[in-house]
């Protein structure tokens, strides 16, 4: 404690790990097998790493240190970068790479090469993308930099020389300790999004990006062992049926009985 | 083919849906070897249907979860297909140990085909991918969305004493607020929306789910409106995404991030005042109503059942 956690803290890289993804709103149509990305309407950051952001700038504001946003993706992502920073990010890393059909093996390495060539200790993402819904980056950076994993965390703090969390657990909430090198995956947390204003958006528009590729970073990436056959529409449910009216909940409590037979 | 499939457990029990994970892997073929973290359900484990081995992995690492911990242990014993379940704690174990095994981990799936064909639902549910793994990979399954396995088996059982560095302590366990069932534990869910024009009105729905064992769940608008309804309520974008067989939407207009999380539902009931609510479009049987009509004649229909 006292003067030399201080001195340790102020030497703290935090890395937010970001993952830009079609916003909820915008339809998503195929075409050719794929989710054709060219018809998103909207792209924004994913829910939950917005949740990290804002906990990597609370920690950053407790404990001190730099923040640095990391995403890879194609060359879009970068304004997300740039919203990072209108909002308190020290600097940015964009390793563009297009990873639509990349294996989680294959972007975890990126990530993983990216979060050392920042030099981070404390990696905070979201707990899953909402394009993919996997959930696999966090642990697996986690893993291959040696970092202890806390998921399903909606806050955390400084804490003497190490970090305490709140996760979801199976029977509830824990409270847990760490020690850097660690990673945060965000659930939603019970906190407010800070929003970016004019001063912070001039000051991130004069701020440079850091963009490499895979290969800049030493990456390998190999060959994905996952092939994607296709993207499909979900298949179209035929219309339900409609009623009016309270007296109509016997109809409905009686065909759930004996047509849909799930009760 | 050899498979693992990694337990899951619900406090000192084998959760139920490690089951279902024997159920899919039996449909692929090959050897199954079960592992169970802790020693957890060994027993119970070794009776699954399918099953030719059980490895019990006891040790001190595993009296808290710690994902890093876990799989050091327990990557050594995969081989092949390794399954696990797509619950949180499940996802996040089977990212380390495919990571610790240097193979990609698919997530989630909802359906295992020929020559492991995985599809998968994405980008919110709007899309469905399909796709095939080269080698050996690490893959998560949707609770519900595979058959179980029966009992009646008689695997052989084998415990292996093991150590590994723990660097997550626990400092403090919290206890759920209210006993009630998990939306993602349900085969049954009824939610309410800010429809429900306050907090205190969610104990109709909790009466109307005592009545058919239901977990009752709600929308992101109830829990961001009302600090009374906890966000492990919450399904849908942000929340949980649920699988159950009956899914009862009560005052819930359906905006695009709740039906994010409950669209795969088996059955959906929808029960808004309004006639045009984007509920009702996803809904096999819609009633338009008040909940303050609608819920006590449900809850006296299901009762007469």
């Amino acid at each position: 404690m006292g003067i030399y956690s201080r001195v340790d803290r102020d030497n703290m890289t935090i890395a937010v790990l970001l993952k830009q993804v079609p916003d909820t709103t915008s339809k998503i149509a195929v075409s050719d097998g794929r989710v054709d990305q060219d018809s998103v309407s909207k792209w924004s950051t994913s829910p939950y790493d917005e949740y990290a952001l804002e906990y990597a700038l609370q920690l950053k504001e407790s404990g001190g240190g730099d923040l640095v946003a990391i995403t890879c993706g194609p060359s879009r992502s970068s304004k997300m970068l740039t919203d990072a920073a209108a909002v308190g990010a020290d600097s940015m890393l964009h390793v563009e790479a297009d990873t639509s059909e990349m294996d989680s093996r294959q972007i975890q390495s990126i990530l993983a090469a990216a979060v050392k060539h920042c030099g981070a200790d404390v990696i905070l993402c979201g707990k899953q993308a909402a394009d993919t819904n996997s959930g696999s980056t966090g642990p697996g950076v986690a893993n291959l930099i040696g970092a202890a994993c806390v998921g399903m965390v909606s806050e955390v703090n400084v804490d003497g020389d190490g970090f305490s969390a709140l996760r979801a657990s199976p029977s509830g909430n824990e409270r847990v300790m760490v020690s850097k090198p660690c990673l945060f995956a965000f659930d939603k947390a019970a906190t407010e999004l800070r929003r970016p204003n004019v001063k912070g958006i001039m000051m991130a528009k004069k701020k440079v990006i850091e963009t490499v590729s895979p290969g800049d970073l030493g990456v390998d990436i190999g060959e994905s062992g996952v092939k994607i056959h296709a993207h499909d529409l979900p298949p179209e449910k035929p219309p339900g049926q409609k009623f009016e009216g309270a007296e109509s909940v016997s109809i409905v409590v009686s065909k759930l009985r004996e047509e849909a037979n799930v009760i | 083919m050899n498979i693992t499939i990694i337990a899951e457990t619900n406090g000192n029990q084998l959760h139920s849906v490690t089951s279902q994970l024997a159920g899919a892997a039996s449909s692929l073929g090959g050897t199954t070897t079960l592992l169970c973290p802790g020693g957890v359900g060994e027993s119970e484990a070794s009776e699954i249907s399918g099953v030719s081995k059980v490895i019990s992995l006891k040790g001190d690492c595993f009296s808290s979860f710690d994902s890093g911990a876990w799989s050091a242990v327990m990557a050594p014993h995969c081989d092949g297909v390794v399954i696990a379940s797509s619950s949180p704690t499940g996802r996040e174990l089977a990212s380390q140990i495919a990571s610790k095994m240097g193979v990609p981990v698919v997530q989630d799936l909802t359906e295992i085909g020929q020559d492991l064909k995985m599809t998968r639902s994405v980008y919110s549910g709007k899309a469905i991918e399909t796709s095939t793994a080269s080698g050996s990979c690490v893959i998560t399954l949707r609770q519900n969305a595979f058959e179980s396995a029966g009992s009646g088996g008689n695997a052989e059982l084998i415990t292996v004493d093991s150590t590994s560095e723990v660097s997550v302590a626990v400092k403090e366990a919290m206890a759920k607020a209210s006993e009630r069932l998990d939306v993602s534990e349900a085969d049954i869910i009824i939610s309410g929306g800010r429809g429900m024009g306050d907090p205190a009105n969610f104990s109709h729905l909790n009466e109307v789910a005592d009545v058919i064992g239901a977990a009752v769940g709600a929308s992101r608008a109830a829990v961001d409106s009302w600090d009374e309804i906890p966000h492990n309520m919450q399904v849908g974008q942000t929340g949980k995404t649920v699988n159950p067989s009956l899914y009862i939407a009560v005052g819930i207009s359906g905006a695009i991030q709740h039906l994010a999380g409950m669209r795969s539902s088996k059955y959906i009931v929808a029960i808004n005042k309004d006639p045009d609510a984007p509920i009702f479009g996803v809904a096999d049987y819609g009633i338009v109503a008040t909940w303050e009509e609608a819920l006590p004649s449900l809850k006296e229909e299901l009762a007469k059942l």
